[in-house]
């Protein structure tokens, strides 16, 4: 995938200038790492078609979702991609089974279902409504139902910042352990160095809407901080 | 003595008006609450107008326009051999100007109460607007959707000026229960206005209670992230 966006943004700070460009190999779990108001949730957005940058271009394994010059703007329902929000965004009249299989593809069969609640361990509560949920199994199935149709690719905006620090760690686990089940092209939005380390290969640093590092979190993170992990 | 006929009229009146309230009133209330256009404005004022209009006033230029010596009454006339002045389908369709912003506007809240993760989470998900109305907008407006409903076939039931000026008064055809009692008082007939006014009453608090009792029970914490 190939990100070429500029987009000018009004955040809490002021204006930004967002000018972002960078590419994710297939299968690759890439981290955006910023403090908040860096403009990473925008950039989310226009990748899953959700807000038009301004300017630039999205590719996709050889597909346009994105031109601004030639004015191609491929609407969210068509881009196939698997977003798990920040605030979980369940849909509240659906139980944990039916959120999961909403997004599912005609083709595609329920057993995928099956196989994510087994995985995420949500097997239990199949017909439990979200309002019953705590935030680590909401956050859960916002995972699962994202993986449910196989998308080219997973966004995932700051997917354990609403956690404690026990769940955290847990939900990092299963997010791991789903990309390397599945090696889907993965953008992960996180202001959470250790979230950075124990899940990206690469990190993108951005501030003000600019790349201003990028390399392996080791090359890019605090020292202080990798140590504390390790 | 209470004749019956003037309820059930009542309650025809309010059954037609509240299902053609129902299908346009959907499709009013989301273009409202989710796009911006010039003239939005405009429309919501023009939607709300009832509000605050006095039901003559809408009755009279209804009566206007129905009329066939007019334009439109005379086009409805001549081409569909429709008469709406003194006739129940005039009523229906007065009936649905004057309480279409008691079904609109809380259609509209019930829109814009939705958070925008919510659409935007289905649209992520390879469902289009349709979709997305179906499976997650309306089942989780249903606080909103018994609200309009509710108010709207209630102020049809309660309606008397708009009435009056376009059906007038007469048998099984235009004579709801709220002009029945005025002709009864009129006539001094007061013990048989009493019964029309203390049953117009009764059910006009219960359909509040209703209302109110369903807020209550879906004035919950569905959206809690």
């Amino acid at each position: 995938m190939t990100v070429n966006i500029q987009k000018q943004l009004h955040a809490g700070s002021g204006r930004i200038e967002m000018a972002l460009k960078f590419t994710i190999a297939d299968g690759e779990l890439l981290a955006l790492f910023g403090p908040s108001g860096a403009g990473k949730t925008s950039a989310l957005r226009i990748i899953a078609g959700l807000l038009a940058a301004d300017s630039g271009s999205i590719m996709v394994n050889g597909e346009c979702w994105f031109d601004h010059a030639k004015g191609i703007n491929v609407r969210p329902q068509q881009r196939d991609v698997g977003v798990v929000f920040q605030d979980h965004a369940l849909f509240p009249n659906m139980t944990v089974r039916e959120n999961i299989a909403y997004g599912l593809k005609k083709d595609q069969p329920s057993s995928n279902v099956d196989e994510l609640l087994e995985v995420m361990e949500l097997m239990p509560m199949t017909n439990v409504k979200p309002a019953l949920l705590s935030g680590g199994q909401k956050q859960r199935v916002a995972l699962a139902r994202a993986m449910a149709r196989r998308p080219k690719v997973l966004l995932l905006d700051e997917p354990t910042s609403a956690l404690d620090a026990a769940l955290r760690i847990r939900m990092q686990q299963y997010i791991k352990s789903i990309h390397e089940q599945h090696r889907m092209t993965t953008l992960l939005i996180t202001h959470d160095v250790t979230e950075v380390a124990r899940l990206a290969s690469r990190v993108l640093v951005i501030e003000q809407g600019v790349i201003t590092n990028q390399g392996s979190p080791r090359e890019v993170l605090p020292l202080d901080d990798l140590r504390a992990l390790f | 003595m209470v004749d019956p006929a003037p309820f059930i009229l009542t309650l025809k009146l309010a059954l037609f008006s509240t299902v053609i309230l129902f299908v346009i009133s959907l499709p009013i209330a989301y273009a409202l609450a989710y796009s911006s256009f010039k003239l939005k404005p405009v429309i919501e004022a023009l939607v709300s107008l009832p509000l605050i209009l006095p039901p003559s006033v809408l009755g009279f230029y209804l009566l206007l326009a129905f009329s066939p010596e007019r334009a439109f009454g005379g086009f409805l006339d001549r081409t569909f051999d429709l008469r709406l002045v003194f006739t129940f389908p005039g009523l229906v369709i007065s009936s649905v100007v004057y309480s279409l912003p008691f079904m609109v506007q809380p259609f509209q809240s019930g829109f814009r109460m939705i958070p925008t993760a919510l659409i935007d989470a289905s649209y992520t998900l390879g469902k289009g607007r349709f979709d997305t109305l179906i499976h997650v907008l309306l089942p989780n407006m249903r606080a909103a959707l018994i609200t309009g409903t509710i108010l709207a076939f209630a102020h049809t039931i309660g309606e008397f000026g708009v009435v009056l000026m376009i059906g007038g008064s007469i048998p099984e055809e235009t004579r709801v229960v709220s002009i029945a009692l005025y002709d009864e008082v009129q006539a001094m007939h007061y013990g048989a206005a009493n019964a029309y006014a203390g049953i117009l009453l009764a059910f006009s608090f219960a359909i509040l209670l209703t209302v109110y009792t369903i807020n209550q029970r879906f004035s919950n914490n569905l959206f809690r992230p």
